[in-house]
């Protein structure tokens, strides 16, 4: 089989899963004629159709909250945001609205909300963001951002066939980069378990999405100029964190260094270093670091975008502190 | 203040934003039956209000209440214009709404007690509870939210062909809000079968409608969305039923979506706590003295359908039976298990685990020998 990219292989869940059940389908923004922003819902519209490839009014309220209806009422809505970044206009409805839904009135909610994030990609402020943060604070939501297209493919049809709202985050940097042939059959990759992306002894990076590309970068070369053992957890969900996955790698390497590509403050690997020091301080050689962006709105100029946003050699110089403590 | 604020009976008139104006008077259609139906529906509401203000007042209502005194007519005649398999979205005001759908008082009262076996389980608070099977869809408190939720909901029913329409009530306040905007054009871009009901009752909390708004009508407001707008008087039950049941008709028809404006008036505050100091004097007592719609309503029933004082009260003694014996089972039952708190939060996980701090509590302790010096606190050092 040929190898197909990180894009293709979100596209080709979609059209698997449309294929698959009738209730599967998508609205947002240019997504049907246009083929959305990105292409990835591209000839989507030729095959299932205006009634099940919805081209919506600049809305993110009013589209989110329709897939909610929609939901209720047994459908299986897949709800672009042009960009990630938008995803805020919509937070109301999403943390509001369908995060209790099951919780406070039994409603189910089945649907998807995905779009593309993130940067490295000079795209200035509002078409770089990674707002996964606010999202996992919220009971009720879950929350995914795959690395590889492998795990794009088989987290969105997962995501669809889940009975609560998915956050798909889709990491526009690799979009076009990442290419892998899929696995033969019907794939599908379970929400909340995270992956071995290279074994270690020394020292794990815990990470997801782009960085986990960087932090593989780290690990050869730590591993060709330092001779360290480096292992790289890819998280693949965030919401619900695989505790077991980030357990068994700090147990195991006694070191460990959180990165993401979002902010600092609020972020993740916050969340991530106190569970790590609530359920495994005893095994700890050295305290946990992290590697994240600045805390600031993330700016257009190379030169400045790319001192803002993690790069491999941060990783390495971190996790040079972390295994030298 | 807009003049129509202080004149109960205000102009039912319709402007330029009406299209189904004049279509007939489906309320001429109801059976004797039915118009006797709505009167029970009304004075249900009221009751049942009534029955809460007390349990209130015992402290047995553990959250706010909310009256909808004086709202009833809109309330009942709008979900009556609905078929059973027709789905709604309630608000705050809309206890006769969901009666009319399927709601019990027993729910209704075991909502507003926190019971453990009340339809959300202790969840959400008051009358914030639905069932997709009964047709009502339970409410958030954002305001407007519910735009959008029903569009979605009226645009799975028109995916799937079925013969069903949907109705969500905002207040004036809402109107203003985003979510109503991007409901109501989405809704009708995609010609959902959906009726937006304005309920507006001079107040949003304590704003007023000019404060709220620019527009000295909501009705107009469907012109802007391109959909047909009909405005009539919310405290006429019949003119209610009338108008919405127009709207419902024409979304059955696939013709799309309708606004409503219902003139009423709030003549408690927004919840049972609130003064009202901001109400110019004398303004509820009008109200209450030249247009309280149950009022209304019984005079037409005696002048125009030769109703008896007998048949009037035969349903108000139905309604007080009714309510006294929900009172009694609702009081029955007893408090959520703390732990159920946890449950369904998702399909999958079922539930949350206790954190280790509620669970075991002792042992937790124990399991962390006790190390030399912890605790040097010294209370007699402390105090001088």
């Amino acid at each position: 089989m040929a190898e197909i990219t990180y894009l293709e292989a979100i596209r080709e869940a979609l059209f698997e899963e449309m294929d698959r059940d009738a209730n599967v389908f998508c609205l947002g923004e240019d997504i049907g004629g246009y083929g959305g922003a990105f292409k990835v819902t591209e000839g989507l519209l030729d095959r299932f159709g205006e009634s099940r490839v919805i081209d919506t009014p600049i809305s993110e309220t009013g589209i989110v909250g329709a897939a909610a209806g929609a939901a209720h009422m047994g459908m299986r809505p897949v709800v672009e945001m042009q960009f990630i970044d938008f995803i805020a206009s919509a937070y109301d409805m999403l943390t509001n609205y369908v995060a209790t839904a099951r919780y406070r009135a039994f409603l189910p909610c089945p649907m998807v909300v995905r779009g593309p994030s993130g940067g490295y990609v000079r795209g200035g402020p509002f078409h770089s963001q990674n707002p996964e943060a606010g999202f996992i604070h919220t009971p009720g939501l879950k929350v995914v951002y795959p690395s590889t297209a492998e795990d794009a493919k088989g987290l969105m049809k997962a995501a669809i066939r889940d009975d609560d709202c998915v956050l798909f985050f889709e990491h526009k940097y690799l979009y076009r980069r990442i290419k892998a042939e899929m696995p033969a059959g019907d794939h599908v990759v379970p929400i909340g378990k995270a992956r071995v992306a290279r074994e270690g002894r020394d020292l794990s990076i815990i990470t997801y999405a782009a960085t986990v590309w960087k932090a593989l970068e780290a690990a050869e070369t730590l591993a060709k100029e330092d001779g360290l053992s480096v292992e790289v957890i890819d998280l693949r969900s965030l919401a619900p964190l695989d505790d077991e996955a980030i357990q068994a790698t700090v147990r195991k390497t006694n070191r460990a260094l959180v990165v993401h590509e979002d902010t600092r403050t609020g972020g993740i690997a916050g969340e991530i270093t106190a569970r790590i020091n609530e359920t495994s301080f005893a095994w700890l050689d050295a305290p946990v670091l992290r590697v994240t962006a600045h805390d600031v709105p993330l700016p257009y100029a190379p030169q400045l975008e790319d001192f803002v946003l993690p790069q491999t050699t941060d990783i390495v110089r971190a996790a040079r502190t972390v295994a030298a403590y | 203040m807009p003049t129509d604020r202080r004149t109960p009976r205000r102009a039912a008139t319709s402007g330029p934003a009406t299209a189904a104006r004049g279509a007939g008077k489906p309320s001429a259609a109801l059976s004797s039956e039915q118009r006797l139906d709505l009167y029970y529906w009304m004075r249900l509401t009221r009751t049942l209000e009534e029955r809460l203000v007390a349990l209130y007042r015992q402290t047995k209502v553990v959250g706010g209440l909310f009256r909808s005194l004086g709202q009833e007519a809109d309330a009942v005649g709008s979900a009556y214009a609905l078929e059973r398999r027709d789905v709604l979205s309630p608000l705050i005001r809309n206890l006769g709404s969901m009666l009319v759908k399927g709601a019990t008082p027993v729910e209704i009262l075991k909502q507003y007690m926190a019971k453990g076996d009340s339809p959300t389980r202790g969840r959400e608070l008051n009358i914030h509870f639905g069932d997709t099977e009964r047709g009502f869809i339970g409410q958030i408190s954002p305001l407007g939210d519910m735009v959008p939720v029903m569009a979605g909901v009226t645009l799975s029913f028109k995916m799937r062909g079925e013969d069903r329409v949907g109705l969500v009530y905002v207040g004036d306040g809402a109107t203003s809000t985003g979510p109503f905007h991007e409901g109501i054009n989405f809704a009708a871009v995609q010609r959902c079968p959906l009726v937006v009901v304005v309920e507006n009752n001079g107040y949003a909390y304590s704003t007023p409608t000019s404060k709220q708004t620019a527009a000295t009508r909501f009705v107009d407001k469907a012109i802007g969305y391109g959909i047909p707008g009909e405005r009539t008087d919310g405290n006429d039950v019949l003119a209610v039923y009338d108008v919405t049941r127009r709207a419902v008709d024409r979304a059955r028809r696939g013709e799309g979506v309708s606004l409503v404006e219902l003139m009423t008036y709030r003549r408690k505050g927004h919840a049972e706590h609130d003064n009202q100091s901001y109400v110019p004097d004398g303004e509820i007592e009008q109200w209450e003295r030249e247009n309280d719609p149950i009022t209304r309503y019984i005079a037409r029933l005696r002048d125009e359908f030769d109703v008896t004082e007998d048949e009037i009260s035969a349903i108000d003694d139905r309604v007080r039976r009714e309510v006294d014996e929900a009172t009694d089972v609702a009081e029955r039952s007893g408090p959520p298990a703390a732990l159920d708190g946890l449950v369904g939060i998702y399909a999958d996980p079922p539930s949350e685990k206790p954190l280790w701090y509620r669970e075991g509590q002792d042992a937790a302790v124990a399991a962390h020998e006790r190390a030399e010096g912890w605790g040097t606190f010294n209370a007699s050092k402390a105090s001088s």
